[in-house]
């Protein structure tokens, strides 16, 4: 193990530990993409509201803010302490998530758009922020103005030192004032178009929050807000450098660092920083899967693929042979991750077709739904002592090689995804005496929807569905997650404890297997 | 869907508590310390286009007969301007002596200099020079006592208007 993937787990560990407080549908360190959103959105609304009774000059600019957090005690200091906590908040946040999607490899192969257009997100919200401070136009203010300004001057962007416009009152004027306040409204809608834009790229985003994880983030902020009141500094004076400074450290820790070094080590940091992250994506090895392909004459059109594709790959189309259905599915190889799910989803995916060399609607080259059945029909055959388990895992999670023994068949899928509910029937009527499915930590899908569409899939919620006269206690599905072999062994062993062994051929579980062909497709 | 138990409740609000702190506590602290106590600052902060490196020349008959009829000015001034050479100098000692370059490839635009130097309070002698030509004797000087308070803010600026360096507080 790498030692990003050893911190992965770490992180993982962690998020199990808080599944107990907040269930996995509420786990803030899950859902932390959607908690951004929902912070947004948070400061957009006080922002607007602070925005209503903001004197728009600079020397009105103070006291209006002022007025808010003291004339409309508690709702007006309330919404302000909202403003300025969750966007810092929203720092805290998108870190954390970078982090997270770094530490579980997310910067690489396929996903490298979603990466990508995080970044930009980085340089927009310190915008936003940073200039929001302005607005208050309090020594603060004016510290981080001439700051930034002498930042940029740095590079010689005007003609004249940008920061010349700082140095006296005459001549910060009203203009740049009415400059500050059109950045501060432009910025967050860029970084609104942006965020937008970095979410494109999977379906069904993540962004917004469960109920109980939004309410909880609001109460949190707003207890903050009014424990804490935000206050302003005195009033800004170009004739006075204030000796310290109270500031917010979430946004405001470049100033102290260009002066702790100079305006061109900063600029340094910064580009060397966005560099980084921008080529990460291209560091290292991370081959990409291959793309799945469609086979026209397996495919009936039914969209079940498209409707589960978690990278919105697949596209329907006119069908190639329009007597067989009036569409089909189309995968754009740009954007598909190569996960399988969508061959789960197939209703040709099943193994009860008569040919040996079948196809699926959408299957994924070098790994075929036809030379799975072929493995598990070996797998089967090969398997001695009862009672016979089966395991299915996921190339993501751990190894399920490392099961494999007389009495355990293991084949390994691309995720647990992939795995086509059939399949449990299938090795159940072919010998075994269970059946387990096992992949990443449980909410941790590293395709995303993986473990729910197939949850979903033998909870008969969700196309294909799990035949009904399947036995449910001769299947079990454990999210045993990477590098918990172990625990995977222990697992089957105890699953085992719980099966009865048949005698082989003995179908009196099920109803007998000639019926069932492909039934699946009329459950 | 099982009903949330208040111990739950509990746990989550210790997962959110420190986070509100953590979150709270660096929004406004520690100080930062732009200043220290007992000094005032400096910035010397000009822009301003400087004479030219050459002078302008009459052009021979011959060499505007050799020109292009829309390119017949009568004088060739060549586009660059020299440099600003600037010195501060606070009490009989030499803090900065620097060059400016003008703007642009053709550095024929304004040279700039933006430079912040904290100081200890008190009464200083400020002397600053600069010269806009390419050689000889600075032909702006500016001299000043000044009585410095701590936290003060001084701007040493350019107005060729006004006639030139000015201390503006
Ligand atoms: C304001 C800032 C940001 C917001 C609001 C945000 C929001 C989101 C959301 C909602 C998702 C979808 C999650 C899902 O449905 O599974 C996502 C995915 C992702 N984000 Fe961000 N993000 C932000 C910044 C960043 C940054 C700075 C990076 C890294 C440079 C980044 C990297 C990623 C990656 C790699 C994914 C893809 C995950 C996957 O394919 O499974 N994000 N983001
Ligand atoms: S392999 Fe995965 S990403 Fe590609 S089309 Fe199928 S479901 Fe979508
Ligand atoms: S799930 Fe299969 S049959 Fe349905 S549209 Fe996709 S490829 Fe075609």
């Amino acid at each position: 193990m790498t030692l990003r993937e050893r911190a992965f787990s770490l992180w993982q560990a962690t998020e199990s530990r808080l599944d107990r407080a907040f269930g996995a549908g509420a786990n803030p360190l899950r859902r932390l993409g959607a908690i951004a959103f929902l912070l947004f959105w948070a400061a957009a609304a006080s922002g607007i509201y602070l925005y209503i009774f903001l004197d728009t000059s600079a020397a009105g600019a103070w006291r209006s803010v002022e007025a808010v957090s003291r004339e409309q005690w508690p709702i007006g200091s309330v919404i302000r302490g909202l403003h300025r906590y969750a966007s810092d908040a929203l720092v805290v946040v998108m870190f954390a998530h970078l982090l997270r999607e770094y530490l579980a490899g997310h910067a690489r192969g396929f996903r490298w758009f979603s990466w990508i257009s995080g970044v930009p997100l980085i340089v927009l919200l310190y915008a936003s922020g940073i200039g929001g401070y302005w607005l208050v136009w309090d020594q603060l203010a004016l510290f981080s103005a001439t700051a930034t300004a002498e930042w940029l001057d740095w590079i010689g962007m005007t003609s004249e030192p940008f920061a010349r416009n700082f140095l006296s009152s005459e001549q910060v004027i009203d203009r740049l004032f009415t400059l500050f306040i059109f950045l501060h409204i432009g910025l967050p809608l860029a970084l609104l178009a942006g965020m937008w834009v970095h979410v494109q790229r999977v379906s069904r985003p993540d962004s917004f929050p469960s109920r109980n994880l939004a309410a909880g983030t609001a109460i949190a902020l707003v207890v903050l807000a009014a424990a804490w009141p935000v206050q302003s500094l005195p009033q800004a004076n170009p004739a006075q450098v204030p000796a310290t400074l109270a500031l917010d450290w979430f946004y405001l820790f470049p100033h102290p660092v260009m002066y702790a070094t100079s305006p061109g080590a900063l600029w340094a940091m910064v580009t060397g920083a966005a560099v980084l992250l921008l080529v990460l994506p291209w560091l290292g090895r991370k081959s990409r899967l291959p793309v799945a392909v469609v086979s026209a004459g397996d495919c009936n059109g039914c969209g079940r693929c498209f409707a589960d594709c978690p990278y919105s790959a697949i596209v329907l189309v006119p069908h190639t042979s329009k007597h067989l259905a009036p569409r089909m599915a189309e995968v754009q190889p740009a954007l598909c991750a190569g996960c399988g799910i969508c061959a789960g989803a197939c209703p040709s995916s099943t193994p009860f077709r008569s040919s040996d060399a079948f196809a699926s609607g959408i299957d994924m080259p070098g790994r075929k739904i036809a030379a799975l059945r072929g493995e598990l029909e070996r797998a089967l055959a090969a398997l001695r002592a009862g009672p016979r388990v089966v395991v299915f895992g996921c190339d993501r999670a751990a190894d399920v090689a490392a099961v494999r023994a007389a009495d355990t068949a293991a084949l390994s899928l691309i995720c647990a995804g992939m795995l086509p509910p059939s399949f449990v029937e299938y090795a159940l009527r072919n010998g075994a005496d269970g059946v387990l499915v096992t992949g990443c930590a449980d909410g941790a899908c590293d395709y995303r929807f993986g473990q729910r569409w197939l949850e979903e899939r033998f909870a008969g919620t969700r196309e294909p569905h799990l035949r009904a006269n399947v036995p449910r206690e001769r299947l079990r599905v454990v999210w045993a997650g990477n590098g918990s072999l172990p625990e995977l062994a222990n697992c089957v062993a105890s699953f085992r404890a719980s099966l009865t062994e048949r005698r082989p051929g003995d179908e009196s579980i099920m109803r007998p297997k000639r019926a069932l062909q492909a039934s699946h497709a009329q459950p | 869907m099982t009903r949330t138990s208040p111990a739950r409740y509990l746990l989550q609000a210790a997962f959110y508590l420190p986070l509100m702190v953590l979150i709270g506590y660096f929004s406004s602290a520690p100080v930062f310390v732009h200043l220290p106590a007992g000094e005032a600052l400096l910035r010397l902060s000009i822009a301003h286009a400087a004479e030219r490196m050459q002078a302008c020349r009459e052009r021979s008959q011959e060499e505007l007969a050799k020109l292009p009829p829309n390119m017949r000015a009568a004088q060739d001034c060549p586009r660059e301007r020299s440099p600003l050479l600037i010195e501060l100098e606070i009490d009989g000692r030499l803090q900065l002596r620097t060059e400016a370059l003008p703007a642009g490839t053709q550095r024929d635009g304004l040279a700039t200099l933006y430079h912040r130097l904290p100081i200890a309070a008190g009464t200083h002698r400020i002397v600053v020079r600069m010269r806009d030509r390419p050689q000889g004797e600075f032909n702006y000087v500016r001299e000043e006592t000044l009585n410095l308070a701590g936290g003060d803010s001084v701007l040493i600026d350019f107005n060729a208007s006004r006639g030139g360096l000015e201390f503006r507080r």
